[in-house]
């Protein structure tokens, strides 16, 4: 199907109005940053390269769509413009969240780690945030350092187009341990969500078992890791302490969510001694603080359509879950397609629009 | 219908070219010599499948023993990879459920789809007019794709 020839100068048709929460801004290479980085982190660079975790990666097509690249040849989801017309335009996209999946937060060096968060913020307004009116980013940050993740949250908090803050999908800690908590109290401050993204890695493996053979095995994987995560924010009490604090679970799915809830309620009657700081059951902090969104879809057999509105009950949170492309990975969705054409339409509007429109008080 | 959509010398062996035929883009493929059409639009979700990689099969008899069958006869959309035998529109993802638009396809000799009558289409009544005209080769082998009735509707979602 060719891709229709748009105006790129008619920058907001918003007609359908839909609000997609993961949009991924790429860089092609490392030095896309330089004109962000000073000298001294420069020529690290140049003589030490940018060493990571890597974690994990996404092989089919090599990361992305095959009709992504931009005809420069350069990196898919590397040019605001081209992003714009092939997906922003094509779609009546109102609003993105763009979350680079950057080298920051699993870069051993936490000075480097520091220097390349500022530097993707500041290549993020001024390459994409001021290119393109539609877009919204998450600010990435050098969580594993938190009072330098503080600074660079103070420095960007000012700019309202950065709604959240970035955290890869293992952390070196479980997300809820009172290391990371100076980054919630600046949440809390400047009005930012936590979003955890799937996949990466500060040197966890992907599932709980250890490290797998295949990459089948990695790309149903991180749903393991946000459960670790979202368990020890409630169980550590971050709700308790930052109740206006909300985490925004990106590409992990949400199939797993109602059991998870039923569980942790059944553990919480038998041990809650150990855990007095918690006053109310564990899943009524789960259905108050956790956004989900929806790529990967994870649906039951056609055969049983049931099913699916089933699990958005017992989850009682149609007014939680959130449409995500995941553009322009080759694993992502087409608005067109991704959510069930049997849903009411009142759901399917909230899902892709509605939620994210009012967790990020977008107009 | 018929539509000429290439002459056979423009698509070489491993080639292809996307062509709008009856309100729908169509990649047509040359494999080794011979062709085949099939819809641009992948069934699951309306990627633009004839855009996507050729691949071979990659076929395990026990886990570990692999063996690569180089034929590149298994087009990929470029979305998601679904994969579909290029000769039929056969899906190997979900056969039961999905199927590419496949279409017919002749080649044919210049000179002969000259001597065609020249009514474009049934139902349609010559009028008083008459546009001025080119000389058109009519030398040389040229792809056809014939289209009979309406597309196969894709599955509806859900």
């Amino acid at each position: 199907m060719a891709i229709p020839q748009v105006d790129v100068t008619r920058t907001t048709p918003t007609r359908r109005g839909i609000i997609d929460c993961d949009v991924h801004n790429e860089l092609d290479s490392d030095r896309d940053l330089y004109p962000y980085l000073s000298r001294r982190w420069r020529d690290h660079i140049d003589a030490y390269g940018i060493r990571y975790y890597t974690g994990s990666f996404y092989p089919r097509f090599m990361d992305h769509r095959a009709d992504a690249w931009p005809p420069s040849g350069r990196r898919a989801g590397s040019e605001a413009a081209y992003a714009r017309d092939h997906f922003l335009n094509r779609y009546e996209i109102a609003y993105a969240i763009l979350n680079p999946l950057t080298p920051v937060g699993r870069h051993p060096n936490l000075d480097l780690d520091a220097a390349l968060a500022t530097a993707v913020n500041d290549w993020q307004v001024a390459e994409w945030l001021d290119v393109e009116p539609r877009l919204r980013a998450s600010m990435v940050i050098p969580y594993e350092d938190p009072p330098r993740a503080v600074d660079e949250i103070k420095r960007c908090g000012a700019d309202k187009r950065f709604v959240q803050v970035l955290f890869l999908g293992r952390p070196h800690e479980p997300m809820g341990r009172r290391k990371y908590w100076p980054i919630y109290e600046a949440c809390s401050t400047y009005g930012l969500h936590v979003a955890s993204h799937a996949f990466f890695s500060a040197g966890n493996p992907i599932t709980g078992a250890g490290h797998a053979s295949y990459y089948i095995e990695d790309h149903i994987g991180p749903p393991q890791a946000m459960q670790a995560n979202i368990t020890s924010m409630v169980a550590e009490g971050v709700f308790e302490h930052f109740p206006t604090l909300n985490i925004v679970s990106v590409e992990n799915g949400f199939g797993w969510v109602p059991a998870l809830m039923w569980r942790l309620d059944a553990s919480w009657r038998l041990l809650r001694g150990e855990v007095p700081h918690l006053k109310r059951p564990p899943s009524e902090y789960i259905r108050e603080h956790l956004y989900l969104s929806t790529q990967p879809m994870e649906e039951p057999p056609r055969s049983k359509p049931r099913h699916f509105e089933q699990l958005l009950e017992h989850y009682g949170y149609t007014d939680r879950l959130m449409f995500a492309s995941d553009y322009p990975h080759w694993d992502g969705d087409s608005p067109e397609h991704a959510v069930p054409a049997y849903l009411p339409d009142e759901v399917k509007r909230r899902i892709f629009s509605e939620n994210a429109r009012a967790l990020y008080r977008l107009t | 219908m018929k539509y000429i959509v290439a002459a056979v010398d423009e698509i070489p062996p491993g080639g292809r070219k996307i062509v709008e035929v009856a309100g729908h883009a169509v990649g047509i493929f040359n494999i080794d010599g011979e062709f085949f059409a099939l819809r641009n639009r992948c069934p699951h979700q309306s990627g633009p499948l004839c855009e996507g990689k050729l691949w071979g099969i990659l076929e395990a008899r026990l886990p570990g023993e692999f063996e690569y069958v180089p034929r590149r006869e298994i087009l990929a959309c470029p979305w998601h990879g679904w994969e579909f035998h290029i000769r039929t529109g056969q899906s190997w993802c979900e056969p039961a459920r999905l199927r590419a638009r496949r279409y017919e396809l002749r080649i044919e000799e210049g000179s002969a789809l000259r001597a065609e009558p020249d009514a474009p289409g049934p139902g349609l009544v010559k009028g008083p007019y008459v546009a001025e005209t080119y000389p058109v080769s009519t030398q040389g082998r040229y792809v056809v794709v014939e289209v009979a009735g309406e597309p196969m509707p894709a599955p509806s979602p859900g």
